[in-house]
């Protein structure tokens, strides 16, 4: 039940009253209606509180509560010990949280935007990323690193990139992504307590969708992925802000005739490919629809995994519906770059065409 | 030199005679308050390294090691400025701070392992045994930021600056003149300055970055860079082991005290080649290599202690302890066993993995199928 009210994505906007509708358990003061921001700034307080050991860094995250605002009042509630306006220096934060963690602490690292995080690249894949193997163990490193990414918000260059590939590709790391604010909720929270380093991917774009977030109930583990719409015919794969397109897609083929399943990965790194393989051994169509450059990416690891796993249950090649393979262009022609609906569509009917 | 000769911190010339500068005034009664057993620990610190240093360069030319990046010409700057911390304090090495770990009591087998290839780590810094001493990094100045996060952390939980000595604790972090130009030391500085860090930036400038000579790196002196970041910066004369060591005792004490960061640069010259691979005939004179000789810390440090009187007795002593831990770090070395090809998929995350996990498995099913087809 939880899954297809999800389903319904930013359309679904659902107010106080839906916590009475199906799903909604005795305790329902838990359950609120607020957007992906405000439900990552609750994970984030709720760490807060429960670890005095956890503190957040980086740049214009005190009093401004971040240029998302995700991080708002945190500085007044817990202190600048807690809450870290740093310098203006990405690797110089990444390379101070690792200093950090080893002298106790659990720092969360915020990066203004996907395209800034390359400052810091360095740090997070050659030191971040193996210190504990380096160490033989004797180190764990629970750093999280928040990084607003994707399209979708008409901004300047650097502001609009899906980075997961590089993170995706670099051992040591553990990459996810929420697509929901109870998936943002609990996922910030989980990331957290994880004693190994976490690239934490906020879908920019859907910091303002709302949805409800289940304080009292939690969600899947941190590396679970989901079917998030049952269907029958193909199976749409995707993560982050994709998701709601994957689910906006699926309604109109329905529409049409046509029925899809939904996966939100939710985990890029692991990834839990057991509901995955599952639906597709159903629907024997797999589409996979992501903003970031088709080369080498997400998608392409996770057809090439179906197509070893799944191959005899395939009607089909897995199809993958990609930003295309140029620099994130100029906003105004983002409508192009961006998978939409529509492209998502087309690739079902090619799908469905064998 | 001329310009960095300005300020400079010196204590003992080249000849070993005491001739301290201008700028070693303030450092004469640390050095003063060192007794014989104290100077000529200090001595036998140099010379044991130097042998272990000749020693694991043969190994590597013998086939032992696949590389090794010699500590030669450097050991008073490491020997003064590791002498100076307290046991409390946190060591954050570069990767040929030799005598540095040693002294903070790493066994440096464990550096040699690896160099023959069996870890990318070799101790474990949280076993007290290994002094707060932390690994090696090799991509330069990566280790200043995590020295400088380090250092925030003992801010943020009150472990400096509380007035007791002997509690508070101290953060030292060595690079060299080439990681100077790093992005990361400068935003180490900036870190550090901002947080006030417990912490003491402690630059090697062996003249030479391989090939690259310092005046590449800069065309001032590199100390100078210390007051852009708002900290004390103290040039010393790296090959002077007493001044080496009241200027680091100085700087750790009033890091340790809550004065926040300080720099060193602490002039010297790398003897030996870059590492094995390396070939110095290449890029420098050898009058240059000779000019430098003939300022050798040890030979200095040597010619001290013989002015004060040392005796034949304790040099023969120190002579025999170098041969002995040179010869036991060879013996141990060639002893040294291989590592599980299973090993590699061990730590790569803390918590358990199963992509880490299939793919062991994997490896193990494949290597167990030649064994089916020989049986």
């Amino acid at each position: 039940m939880t899954a297809l009210r999800q389903a319904q994505g930013p359309g679904a906007a659902q107010g106080p009253g839906a916590a009475q509708g199906p799903g909604a358990t005795a305790s329902v003061p838990a359950v609120e209606t607020m957007p992906l921001s405000r439900a990552l700034n609750a994970g984030l307080r709720a760490a807060l509180a429960a670890n005095d050991r956890v503190l957040l860094m980086g740049e214009d995250i005190g009093p401004l509560g971040g240029v998302f605002r995700v991080t708002e009042g945190l500085q007044a509630e817990f202190g600048d010990r807690r809450v870290l306006d740093t310098p203006l220096a990405e690797s110089g934060i990444v390379g101070t949280a690792i200093g950090l963690a080893m002298a106790g602490f659990r720092p969360v690292v915020e990066i203004q935007f996907d395209g800034f995080v390359f400052p810091a690249f360095d740090q997070i894949t050659t030191q971040l990323a193996k210190q504990t193997y380096r160490h033989e163990g004797a180190l764990q490193l629970p750093v999280v690193i928040r990084i607003p990414y994707g399209g979708h918000i008409g901004a300047v260059e650097h502001h609009q990139e899906s980075p997961e590939a590089y993170f995706t590709h670099t051992a040591g790391l553990r990459v996810v992504s929420p697509s929901t604010p109870n998936d943002a909720y609990w996922m910030i929270q989980d990331a957290i307590a994880s004693n190994d380093p976490v690239i934490f991917l906020e879908p920019k774009a859907k910091y303002w969708m709302k949805g409800e977030v289940d304080a009292a109930a939690r969600a899947l583990p941190l590396h679970a992925s989901r079917i998030v719409r049952r269907g029958t015919d193909v199976t749409l794969v995707g993560h982050g802000a994709m998701v709601t397109t994957l689910l906006q897609a699926a309604a109109l083929a329905e529409s049409e005739g046509t029925s899809c399943e939904v996966v939100d990965v939710r985990s890029l790194s692991p990834v839990d490919y057991g509901p995955i393989l599952d639906s597709v051994r159903r629907t024997g169509r797999m589409v996979y629809a992501q903003e970031a450059p088709g080369f080498t990416s997400l998608g392409s690891e996770v057809a090439a995994t179906v197509m070893e796993k799944a191959f005899y249950a395939l009607e089909a090649p897995v199809l993958r519906v990609s930003g295309f393979d140029t620099p994130f262009p100029p906003a105004k022609l983002e409508g192009s770059y961006l998978p939409d609906a529509d492209r998502i569509l087309e690739a079902v009917d090619r799908a469905l065409a064998y | 030199m001329s310009s960095d000769e300005q300020g400079l911190v010196r204590v003992i010339a080249a000849d070993g005679s005491l001739a301290p500068t201008p700028a070693a005034e303030p450092y004469l009664a640390i050095v003063d308050g060192l007794d014989d057993a104290a100077l000529e620990g200090l001595y036998r610190d140099m010379a044991v390294i130097r042998a272990f240093d000749v020693q694991a360069t043969n190994l590597q030319r013998q086939g032992q090691l696949a590389l090794w990046p010699p500590s030669f010409g450097q050991e008073a700057a490491q020997v003064g400025s590791a002498r100076a911390a307290r046991p409390q304090d946190h060591f954050f090495p570069s990767y040929r701070e030799h005598v540095v770990t040693r002294i903070r009591g790493v066994d440096p087998v464990d550096i040699l392992r690896i160099m023959r290839g069996l870890t990318h780590g070799g101790w474990n810094p949280f076993d007290p045994k290994n002094g707060n001493t932390h690994l090696y990094t090799l991509v330069l100045g990566s280790q200043t930021l995590h020295a400088t996060g380090f250092g925030m952390g003992l801010v943020f939980d009150g472990r400096c600056g509380t007035g007791d000595p002997e509690r508070d604790e101290a953060v030292i972090v060595y690079y060299g003149d080439g990681a100077s130009s790093q992005g990361d030391v400068h935003e180490a500085m900036v870190f550090a300055s901002s947080y006030q860090t417990p912490e003491v930036f402690f630059l090697q400038n062996n003249q030479w970055a391989i090939s690259v000579p310092v005046s590449t790196q800069s065309r001032s002196p590199l100390h100078k860079r210390g007051e852009g970041y708002g900290m004390p910066s103290i040039p010393v004369d790296g090959n002077d082991v007493l001044a080496s060591y009241a200027v680091s005792r100085v700087a750790l004490d009033e890091a340790r005290a809550g004065g926040g960061p300080r720099a060193i640069e602490a002039m010297t010259y790398r003897m030996g080649a870059h590492t094995t691979s390396d070939d110095p005939t290449k890029y420098r004179t050898s009058d240059e290599e000779e000019s430098w000789r003939r300022r050798d810390p040890i030979a200095r440090m040597k010619a001290y202690l013989l002015g004060r009187g040392a005796s034949d007795t304790f040099f023969a002593d120190v002579e025999a302890e170098s041969a002995a831990v040179a010869e036991d770090v060879r013996v141990r070395t060639v002893e040294l066993g291989g590592l599980e090809r299973d090993a590699m998929f061990d730590h790569v995350y803390s918590e358990p993995h199963p992509l880490v996990e299939e793919q062991r498995a994997w490896l193990a099913s494949y290597e167990a199928s030649f064994e089916e087809e020989a049986s």
